[in-house]
């Protein structure tokens, strides 16, 4: 009963997706929507790590940035043609992702949130200060729309859309095939005790480098979108300002959950554009109910419909017979992850 | 099979364990006996390589293993089930036994058996398997944690405290199944303060005070041994 009626979410949420831009005439909500798409990839990236292996990266928007600059540096100064820079972008960001992971994570905890906060802001000031590479804070213009693939060209606001929704799918596919496999139960362990991980034999080393490595590759995808989508960078979308916002996003929607990145990104990104006339003044709003929902929701949105489906399945539970136990096994391993609870 | 020369083992400037010498031969049961304190669970932190020696040399099977890291040490057949039931709390009792054959993860056969057998051995826990582990009752979550050790098919299994926290009659049947787990083929090194229970089963033992041992044995001796009758028997 209770997955078909999550069946029945996802396709809600899927087709709206679709035809949401053939709902509205407004370009500008066309628009804001496909970056919001762009932020929840950089937002899965920073759950996988952050969520489900239990290390808090602030060096988030640093990898994005590094992503971004590469595919922009690629296509504005080499000339290279469109997926090749886009994919040699992505290749570049998981490669300085392990090199730093491999000194990061020898750090644990908050000493690691520390660390990664100062890789961030000097990967920005890197961006910032190297004038005759990145253009320094002139920022980098005319940065190519995504080249075409066969018939198909990515030239109108509408293409580009569809473009990054698919990429966002494949996105949530690849992140529920790694949440629900061996390796993402592997991770989950780790966030629960290094420890204890350690005991049954797992190489926490390696395990929490691919981890981070992957959590960096998906920065650096949400990074080559936005370059070429807004087609113009420059070095603020390193600021570590940005890692926040993709914080608040994961922490909204559900940190350590699969949806949270999806739910957060939407509300946050909306309600912010509905509270733009407030200009600065927005944060007063944003301040306290931001941490009125960590105190009381650390899980987030999502977290919080969770253990209320659970709490509700539980009395249903309590009256069910014996002989229904067998069809639980599925769903109560679908419920697993949005059960764990870890600092946020 | 496992040979512990001269250990010790330093936390900062403090000796936990202090020039400790263990033999353990193939298909015994092995105890340590002592207090809170003495320093057992920081030897079995130490052969796990969850702490690191500050001297002394450790053996397994021949092969010097002080110098391996923790997960390569589980690979050649040393398997840690930790004090206090450690669990991952919040996955199923089925999923915490899948973990815990995570070094044989590429052999689902050898899994499935593996699992077979622990549900043989603690049924209740075939009937749990969907449960979360954190749902469960202390003795059931210490045979998990057994079972969970169980499916990584050690040659040495070490056990820290099984009956702590557990009920007179729990901690008769875990004792049981301990000698059942020996008689299949599993030498076993036991941590314990319950004495009583602990000497009956095993072959023999060693007593840890302030981080030495103070006294060594086959479980006879040390059952007849005064300070021993004294000290944790209370008789």
């Amino acid at each position: 009963m209770k997955i078909l009626k999550r069946q029945y979410i996802i396709l809600a949420m899927l087709l709206f997706a679709i035809f949401f831009p053939l709902l509205t005439q407004n370009e500008y909500l066309v628009h804001v929507m496909t970056l919001s798409f762009i932020w929840m990839i950089g937002v899965y990236g920073l759950n996988l790590l952050a969520g489900y292996t239990g290390y808090l990266s602030l060096a988030h928007a640093g990898f994005f940035a590094i992503g971004a600059y590469s595919l922009g540096l690629l296509t504005v100064k080499t000339q290279m043609n469109f997926w090749a820079a886009f994919v040699l972008a992505l290749v570049i960001t998981s490669v300085i992702g392990f090199l730093v992971g491999l000194i990061a994570l020898r750090t644990k905890e908050h000493f690691f949130a520390i660390y990664t906060l100062c890789v961030g802001y000097i990967i920005y000031l890197v961006i910032d200060k190297w004038d005759s590479l990145t253009e320094g804070v002139r920022g980098l213009i005319g940065i190519p729309a995504p080249g075409n693939i066969g018939p198909i060209s990515f030239q109108t606001p509408l293409s580009q859309y569809y473009l990054v929704l698919s990429i966002l799918l494949l996105s949530v596919l690849v992140m529920y095939r790694i949440i629900h496999s061996l390796t993402g139960r592997t991770y989950i362990a780790i966030r629960n005790s290094e420890e204890l991980a350690q005991t049954i034999g797992i190489s926490t080393i390696k395990n929490k480098l691919a981890a981070f490595v992957l959590s960096t590759f998906f920065a650096g995808l949400s990074g080559a979108l936005y370059a070429s989508f807004i087609r113009f960078i420059g070095p603020d979308i390193g600021h570590t300002v940005i890692t926040f916002d993709l914080l608040t996003y994961l922490l909204v929607g559900g940190i350590g959950t699969l949806s949270g990145p999806i739910v957060g990104t939407v509300l946050v990104v909306w309600i912010s554009q509905q509270l733009q006339f407030l200009q600065d003044y927005r944060m007063l709003i944003f301040g306290p109910v931001l941490t009125l929902l960590v105190i009381f929701y650390p899980r987030g949105i999502v977290g919080a419909i969770a253990s209320w489906n659970n709490k509700r399945a539980g009395r249903t539970k309590q009256l069910a017979l014996k002989d229904t136990q067998k069809d639980d096994r599925f769903a109560s391993s679908e419920i697993a992850p949005e059960n764990q609870v870890k600092e946020g | 099979m496992l040979e512990l020369r001269d250990v010790s083992v330093k936390y900062g400037s403090f000796t936990a364990v202090q020039n400790v010498n263990i033999d353990v031969s193939a298909g015994e049961i092995v105890v340590l006996l002592g207090a809170n304190g003495a320093g057992k669970s920081t030897v079995f932190r130490t052969i796990s390589r969850l702490n690191k020696a500050s001297s002394g040399s450790i053996l397994f099977e021949g092969s010097s293993i002080s110098k391996s890291s923790p997960d390569k040490i589980v690979k050649s057949g040393i398997v840690q089930c930790a004090e206090g039931r450690r669990l991952f709390p919040m996955m199923t009792v089925y999923e915490n036994l899948k973990m815990g054959a995570y070094v044989h993860r590429s052999h689902r056969n050898k899994t499935k058996d593996s699992m077979e057998y622990v549900f043989e051995l603690f049924p209740i826990l075939r009937e749990k398997q969907n449960d979360m582990a954190g749902s469960l009752s202390g003795g059931q979550q210490q045979m998990l944690a057994i079972g969970r050790a169980l499916m990584a098919k050690p040659k040495l299994m070490l056990l820290d405290e099984p009956s702590i926290g557990l009920a007179p009659l729990i901690v008769e049947q875990m004792f049981e199944v301990i000698q059942k787990i020996n008689s299949e083929g599993t030498t076993i090194l036991l941590a314990e303060q319950n004495a009583n229970a602990a000497l009956k089963i095993a072959d023999k033992g060693y007593v840890f005070e302030n981080g030495s041992v103070v006294l060594e044995g086959t479980s006879e001796e040390l059952f007849s041994n005064d300070e021993v009758r004294k000290a944790y028997i209370g008789a």
